[in-house]
């Protein structure tokens, strides 16, 4: 067994750098060697990977493994899956650590599978056992959960959940892997990534955001918490399921698939607050949530809540926010 | 064209969670049962797909009797016939185990495409789709809104991160793990409620699907969040409740 490796992943846009999420998971991965006394080590897959390897070598790190390839220019699951298995059979870690990032979620459940094993996925905290906390019920409850399989035991961590800055200088030794991959071997072809539909709401700038959720019940309603907004002189956003219904614009949503958001006051209305809407805009300053269900996960995210109809509370808060700025 | 669609039944969305005495999963006397939404939106792709193109749409699902009723569910909205994997202990199953018991029910039915939801709303895992492509040997793809038939296999749309797509070719048979939102969910017709009523359900159980049940990861007690920031709750009526959260905002928060 060789310890604690964790995969890094190439941040979007120029420069080679290793993303943020990469550096929580190597937070992550010195919780763990705290608690097992293993070394961490991380590795970079890829075509060219002797940019990210030097950045991460310039970390506190055991080993830095360059696993290249040219037919991993560009991510494939197949490609990816095969690597990697290829050079955790040969290393045999301990433990491997993942960003839980969505090209982790299209391999790393079959790279463990391959390995017999099964990803801890989406993990948000790391405890004496080792335990591992997962989200279940779309955050309204925690599950804890225990390795026991022979063989590596692969966890991949939810963005936010460990601090990047936490990671600390050093010199790692740099070594390459080749693994071996036939170009019959990758059975998808993936086209350039593309922008959808051009972005016309900048949601990432604005400093009130009224956001609204599944609670709101028809497009119908909708004008009610367009109105609260214009009385907040708010911008409108949404959680995922407004947007899959065509009730509002695409690039209204904020969340992980949508737009991330840090504005001085998020008012979340009939919004649950499931953990992908969370990591939208777990970076608002104050937080305001309304919604009917007080177990409802939006509320531990929330500086102040109201427990209520949102068919009675939006009225009435539209005329209190009117009444205030008279 | 033949479709499988796995599709998984869920606490409805706004259950109340209560966790059970051992203190292992949560209470499910009483709850309300519902189709997975991202299940729900593979069955639409599937549904869409067989009209475009004609075939045979099964559904697929695993757990106990009242499974039953999600499946009958997924009938009346057009599915042809199902297969029910009678397994009452699906919750001590981690995403390996079950799987392997969908990959083997799947394997005699030899479809050109599989499909199921991105994750499930319960356990949230996202990973059943990806293993059973693996167990299968078929290549697949994640997080898809969109699926076109081409003359070697199929174009589909792959969503990233923070609103970046991609398109995606790749050969049959595969397996697609289907975001939401792609499509619009139809409603069960009267008419299609009558038929379900006669379609074909297979049941198989999990001892003749001869799958070994050993466990890589065990989820050993659940609890219920603890509170990351102290939530200040506005009492009172709606007005109160409305007017103390004004003044807050303005002179506690100073946000607006």
């Amino acid at each position: 067994m060789s310890g604690i490796w964790v995969v890094l992943e190439e941040r979007d846009g120029p420069g080679g750098k290793v993303s943020r999420i990469s550096w929580e998971a190597v937070a992550a991965g010195q919780r763990l060697a705290a608690l097992t006394g293993l070394a961490v080590n991380a590795v970079v897959a890829g075509a060219q990977t002797e940019t990210l390897a030097a950045e991460a070598a310039s970390k506190k790190l055991e080993k830095v493994a360059r696993v290249e390839h040219p037919l991993l220019a560009t991510y494939t699951a197949d490609g990816f899956s095969l690597a990697l298995q290829q050079f955790f059979e040969a290393e045999k870690p301990d433990y491997v650590i993942l960003p839980h990032t969505y090209q982790v979620r299209d391999y790393a459940p079959a790279l463990a599978a391959r390995l017999g094993e099964v990803l801890i996925g989406d993990v948000t905290a790391i405890g004496e056992g080792p335990v591992f906390t997962r989200q279940l019920m779309q955050g309204r409850l925690n599950g804890f959960y225990r390795h026991t399989g022979g063989g590596p035991c692969f966890v991949s961590v939810q963005a936010g959940a460990f601090r990047a800055d936490t990671v600390e200088a050093g010199m790692a030794e740099v070594t390459v892997f080749s693994p071996t991959i036939e170009a019959t071997q990758i059975r998808t072809r993936p086209s350039e990534r593309y922008r959808g539909s051009a972005q016309t709401v900048d949601l990432g700038s604005a400093q009130l955001i009224v956001s609204v959720g599944r609670g709101i019940k028809d497009a119908d309603n909708l004008h009610m918490v367009q109105e609260l907004a214009t009385a907040l002189g708010a911008e409108l956003g949404a959680s995922r399921p407004i947007c899959d219904n065509g009730w509002l614009p695409m690039d209204r949503q904020i969340g992980s698939s949508g737009q991330t958001v840090s504005p001085k006051l998020y008012l979340a209305v009939g919004i649950s607050g499931a953990i992908q809407h969370l990591v939208g805009m777990k970076g608002s300053q104050c937080v305001v949530a309304i919604n009917k269900d007080p177990g409802a996960p939006i509320f531990e995210a929330a500086d102040y809540g109201i427990v209520g109809d949102l068919f009675e509370v939006v009225p009435a808060l539209i005329e209190a926010v009117k009444a205030a700025k008279q | 064209m033949k479709i499988i669609v796995a599709i998984k039944q869920v606490p409805e969305r706004d259950a109340q969670v209560r966790i059970d005495a051992a203190g292992k999963w949560i209470e499910e006397a009483g709850l309300q049962w519902a189709l997975n939404e991202s299940d729900a939106y593979a069955l639409e792709e599937a549904l869409q797909l067989k009209e475009k193109h004609g075939g045979e749409v099964v559904v697929l699902s695993a757990g106990p009797e009242r499974v039953g009723s999600t499946i009958r569910e997924a009938l009346a909205k057009g599915a042809d016939r199902a297969i029910q994997i009678d397994c009452a202990n699906l919750g001590n199953r981690d995403a390996l185990s079950v799987a392997k018991l969908l990959a083997a029910a799947v394997k005699p039915e030899n479809p050109d495409l599989v499909l199921t939801g991105l994750q499930s709303d319960d356990l949230g895992l996202g990973q059943t789709g990806v293993i059973l492509a693996e167990l299968l040997s078929l290549p697949h793809a994640s997080l898809i809104l969109h699926v076109e038939k081409t003359e070697t296999g199929l174009t589909v749309k792959r969503e990233w991160e923070e609103g970046w797509f991609q398109t995606v070719e790749m050969p049959t048979p595969a397996v697609l793990t289907i975001q939401s939102g792609g499509n619009k969910l139809r409603y069960a017709t009267l008419m299609g409620i009558k038929r379900a009523k006669t379609k074909e359900v297979r049941q198989v159980t999990a001892a003749e699907l001869a799958v070994d049940s050993a466990q890589a990861v065990v989820l050993e007690r659940v609890a219920l969040p603890t509170k990351q920031k102290s939530t200040q709750i506005l009492p009172g009526t709606a007005k109160e409740a409305a007017a103390a959260l004004v003044e807050k905002l303005k002179f506690e928060a100073r946000v607006l």
